[in-house]
């Protein structure tokens, strides 16, 4: 069984810690910086590294708290004619690779994240357009997931892709927090297609955009300059901050 | 009467407390103009943690939508954010540190008897700026304004924004209770950014009253001519 060791898990929270402190520079937000926007978005993310340097969870609400209302922007459904497929046999053939700088490489289907330990976590949700809804998330800590297919000890970003065209990238210290999670469930049902099924990504301690819907690939990576246009996300092509803890 | 050429100038206004001044007065233009871009996505206001467009809201405010404008809103934003905080910060200290707060914002003990009080209030009904003496410290309904914006207002800004962040609630959870939530917080920014708007407008008002080219030319190059007393008084002038 290749699970997480307890040793594994020790190697894992040292790396959170450095690419935390010590290596946060290689990180997009600090690593490109051109215009005042860059400076004080640098800045924004250098003060809450250290802010969370303890790495706290967020917030967790009962469940008596999930929102009612709880909006979907952008893709609500992806006009793919591979997912389309997918979809109609309630994603039995979804794959999802797990690549780059990892030990062992693989490939998992959602039967495969079913069978791995699940975390479940009522947490808020808040868009960079000023709404914010409840809801309750129930997957597999990325974590876990990577501490399974092994970090090679160069790898320092997590780069996801989406089926819609999205991509965005983690450095370790996001990437390994307990309560980012690739979740399968949403509000105690499956997740619904709207909301990014069959697996998106939560990444907790950011705005909405950070926690990517239909998740296709996972990457392992020591840079995130050659992907796209070096800027570490498609968003912070169109202007949107790679860090998106504001 | 005395002729009202040789009118007393005086040096009113140090070097950093004009910096200060006119750094704060373009972050906060910045702020509410990219603050509007970001209000246009979402023109409703809500009370609590969850709020969104299907959501009941407990205000409508009557403005066009705009999904448009948040890259550039943001990113003006939270710029515009760093330098008032900084500055902001800095002015505090030096203000606290060189007395700038004791000796000119804290309304002087006679300036609190209520008969000053009452007259200050029926000169400002009657848009009469204090001359001669009178003119070279802040008038007490001044000095509270200025207090209210620099120690109130402006740090509910900062807060009430922060609370906004997920990334600053995760370490501070605490100002969601202190504020009732994330949209509350979203709510109570909106107001307080208006009570700013409010107290610009009467500041820039107030200039004109005081008289505008004067005023802000203490504020540029620090030098303040008093306006003399009516009818003049044959006090030696040391211009």
């Amino acid at each position: 069984m290749r699970d997480l060791s307890r040793r594994r898990l020790l190697t894992g929270s040292g790396a959170v810690l450095g690419a935390g402190l010590l290596g946060g520079c290689d990180a997009p937000a600090l690593s490109h910086l051109a215009t005042p926007y860059d400076w004080s978005n640098g800045l924004t993310f250098a003060v809450q590294r250290w802010l969370l340097a303890r790495q706290p969870l967020v917030r967790e609400f009962d469940r008596s708290r999930i929102s009612a209302v709880f909006p979907t922007i952008n893709t609500t459904d992806p006009d793919d004619p591979v997912y389309r497929r997918s979809r109609d046999v309630a994603f039995a053939d979804w794959k999802l690779p797990v690549t780059g700088l990892v030990e062992r490489p693989g490939t998992f289907s959602l039967a495969d994240l079913r069978t791995m330990p699940a975390r479940t976590q009522v947490t808020l949700h808040s868009c960079e357009q000023g709404w914010s809804a409840i809801g309750e998330w129930t997957g597999v800590p990325l974590a876990h997931l990577l501490a399974h297919v092994g970090l090679k000890p160069q790898a320092r970003f997590i780069v996801i892709r989406s089926v819609d065209g999205w991509w965005d990238s983690y450095d370790l210290f996001d990437a390994l927090h307990p309560q980012t999670v690739l979740a399968y469930g949403m509000n105690g049902g499956d997740l619904p297609v709207k909301h990014g099924a069959p697996v998106r990504l939560r990444v907790e301690r950011q705005l909405g955009y950070k926690s990517l819907k239909y998740i296709a690939a996972i990457e392992a990576a020591e840079r995130v300059d050659g992907y796209g246009k070096g800027r570490g996300s498609m968003v912070a092509e169109l202007g949107f901050p790679w860090y998106a803890g504001i | 009467m005395t002729d009202g050429t040789k009118r007393r100038t005086v040096f009113r206004h140090r070097a950093w407390v004009r910096l200060a001044h006119w750094l704060n007065a373009a972050a906060f233009g910045a702020l509410v103009v990219s603050g509007i871009a970001i209000l246009l996505a979402l023109p409703r206001l809500f009370w609590g943690e969850t709020g969104a467009n299907d959501a009941p809201a407990a205000l409508v405010l009557p403005l066009p939508v705009n999904l448009e404008q948040t890259g550039w809103g943001r990113n003006l934003h939270f710029l515009a954010a760093w330098i008032l905080v900084l500055n902001g910060g800095l002015y505090l200290l030096a203000s606290l540190a060189g007395g700038h707060l004791r000796r000119d914002l804290l309304p002087d003990r006679d300036q609190l008897a209520p008969g000053h009080l009452a007259r200050e209030i029926a000169d400002h009904a009657r848009l009469r700026a204090p001359k001669g003496r009178e003119a070279l410290r802040y008038n007490a309904l001044q000095k509270i304004a200025y207090l209210a914006v620099i120690l109130g207002l402006f740090p509910l800004m900062v807060l009430t924004g922060l609370t906004m962040s997920p990334g600053v609630t995760a370490a501070f959870p605490e100002l969601f209770t202190l504020f009732g939530g994330r949209q509350s917080a979203r709510t109570l920014h909106f107001v307080f950014a208006c009570l700013l708007v409010l107290f610009l407008l009467v500041h820039v008002g107030q200039v004109f009253v005081g008289g505008a080219v004067n005023l802000t030319r203490s504020m540029i190059t620090g030098r303040f001519t008093v306006p003399p007393d009516a009818p003049v008084s044959r006090e030696p002038t040391d211009a």
